[in-house]
């Protein structure tokens, strides 16, 4: 038996942020697929409401809001369900780093692959919808929060329903609802910016929900986890 | 006092307590129902500007209130149930979620036909009812997921961990929805200072809000019992209980 010692959570959380990112550039599909599916959806908006440039630039902060948030909504559904499946949620929720903790670098690990490529990517899908260049900056940034904050939300639906069998329309059910005032804010901040107004406040707003996220989502991610696993 | 609190986390004390109260209660939410309506809906004045349409109010505005209020009662079931794992909090919360869905359908449903008079059409995207139809998805929500699971004692604490989320949610969505886009008219009840609305108007109405809270304790109670019924089917006090 060795001794107990304390364990470094920093370097835990690295060494599993690396695990997963490796694991996500060994099935780069599970990267590409979400991206994809954004631009197909958005490309499905011209096609069905005409091409007319000045109605869609009217139209694109709600389009691009709600296809992040569907594109988010299939990363969650894909959560937690591998680590399930081979056993190492139940060795994470077994180990000494509290649950809580020891889920955050899966998050980051997802977000960097999907939220933050997706941010960053999405001027261009804004420059197809007719949005003007110069709002790129609150685009991005309102994302970036945003993702955030759906991706704390979605795992915590996630870790509710990753036991159950066809979770994934669950999940979609239970997450929804709870995703309507990062939609709003989102698109506040992009409309603002679009009139000329001051995007601040929409943005405090998405990094208030981001913090407040950080602090809350963890503790519910973890009990969710626990109740899937039946612990 | 604990004496009380331990009391109620014991199926068999609920059992003989809901036995109790529903025979009493049960009259009573009826006749006040009964008598609320027909004071709200012949003997209340006449609106100057909405004519009659608007005594809908009697019960719009209840079943909004006591909708919101649900939530709040299953949430804090859960929390009783994943704090002190009582088992007896587990049973209450899944009891109060399809009454506090019926609820809030009823105020979305009424809140439809009264706005096709007043706003000229049966749904508007207004803050207020779309926060309402979110509180009806948060509802259903909680029912599908307790549904989803095989093992009840699981799913009910998944439920409650659901609930205590969108309990934290619940405000917020209010707020943002609100910040969004408002054409409801805000609250007429002011429980500091004077209401907007007269009292021949208010004491219907809030009879009314009170009667509804107690037709939630009663359908929560009969829901409970059966509830229990099911779950303690072989459990000998059921079992001399139903015999006697």
């Amino acid at each position: 038996m060795t001794e107990a010692r304390d364990i470094d959570i920093l370097h835990y959380c690295r060494s599993q942020t690396a695990r997963h990112l490796m694991l996500m550039v060994r099935s780069p599909s599970e990267v590409v697929n979400p991206l994809l599916f954004f631009l197909l959806v958005i490309l499905l908006f011209p096609l069905g409401l005409g091409p007319d440039p000045e109605q869609l630039s009217v139209l694109a902060p709600g389009i691009l809001w709600v296809v992040a948030l569907l594109s988010n909504l299939m990363i969650c559904m894909r959560l937690f369900v591998d680590d399930l499946e081979d056993g190492s949620l139940e060795q994470l929720a077994m180990a000494r780093v509290p649950l809580s903790v020891a889920v955050l670098p899966q998050l980051l690990a997802s977000w960097l692959a999907s939220g933050l490529l997706l941010s960053l990517v999405s001027p261009i899908f804004g420059l197809m919808l007719g949005l003007p260049l110069d709002v790129a900056p609150v685009l991005v940034a309102s994302l970036l929060m945003g993702t955030a904050i759906m991706l704390l939300l979605g795992a915590v639906g996630a870790a509710l329903t990753v036991g159950v069998q066809r979770g994934g329309i669950l999940l979609a059910l239970l997450i929804l609802p709870l995703y309507v005032p990062i939609l709003i804010a989102g698109t506040r901040a992009l409309n603002e910016a679009l009139q000329g107004g001051d995007p601040t406040v929409a943005l405090a707003l998405l990094g208030a929900g981001v913090t407040g996220g950080l602090l809350l989502a963890p503790l519910a991610i973890a009990a969710g986890v626990r109740v899937s696993l039946e612990l | 006092m604990w004496r009380i609190i331990h009391q109620f986390g014991s199926p068999p004390w609920v059992y003989r307590f809901c036995d109790k109260v529903i025979p009493w209660l049960m009259p009573i939410t009826i006749g006040a129902l009964l008598v609320g309506s027909v004071w709200g809906l012949l003997f209340a004045p006449t609106d100057y500007k909405q004519g009659d349409s608007y005594r809908i109010i009697y019960i719009h505005v209840p079943a909004a209130v006591v909708a919101l209020a649900g939530y709040y009662v299953m949430a804090l079931a859960g929390l009783v149930s994943l704090v002190w794992r009582v088992k007896l909090a587990d049973t209450a919360m899944r009891a109060a979620a399809p009454i506090g869905a019926a609820y809030t359908a009823i105020a979305l449903i009424t809140g439809a036909i009264w706005g096709k008079p007043t706003w000229g059409a049966w749904w508007v995207w207004d803050a207020r009812i779309t926060s309402m139809l979110i509180l009806f998805f948060l509802y259903v929500g909680v029912i599908a997921l307790f549904e989803a699971y095989e093992n009840k004692t699981v799913a009910a604490r998944a439920c409650a961990i659901l609930s205590l989320v969108g309990t934290v949610n619940i405000p917020i969505i209010y707020k943002s929805v609100d910040w969004w886009y408002s054409l409801h008219q805000p609250a007429s009840i002011k429980f500091t200072g004077s209401s907007a609305i007269d009292a021949s108007m208010l004491y219907p109405l809030l009879g009314m809000i009170i009667t509804f809270y107690a037709l939630f304790a009663l359908l929560m109670m009969l829901n409970l019992k059966q509830s229990l019924t099911e779950e303690y089917a072989q459990s000998a006090w059921l079992n001399k209980r139903l015999a006697a």
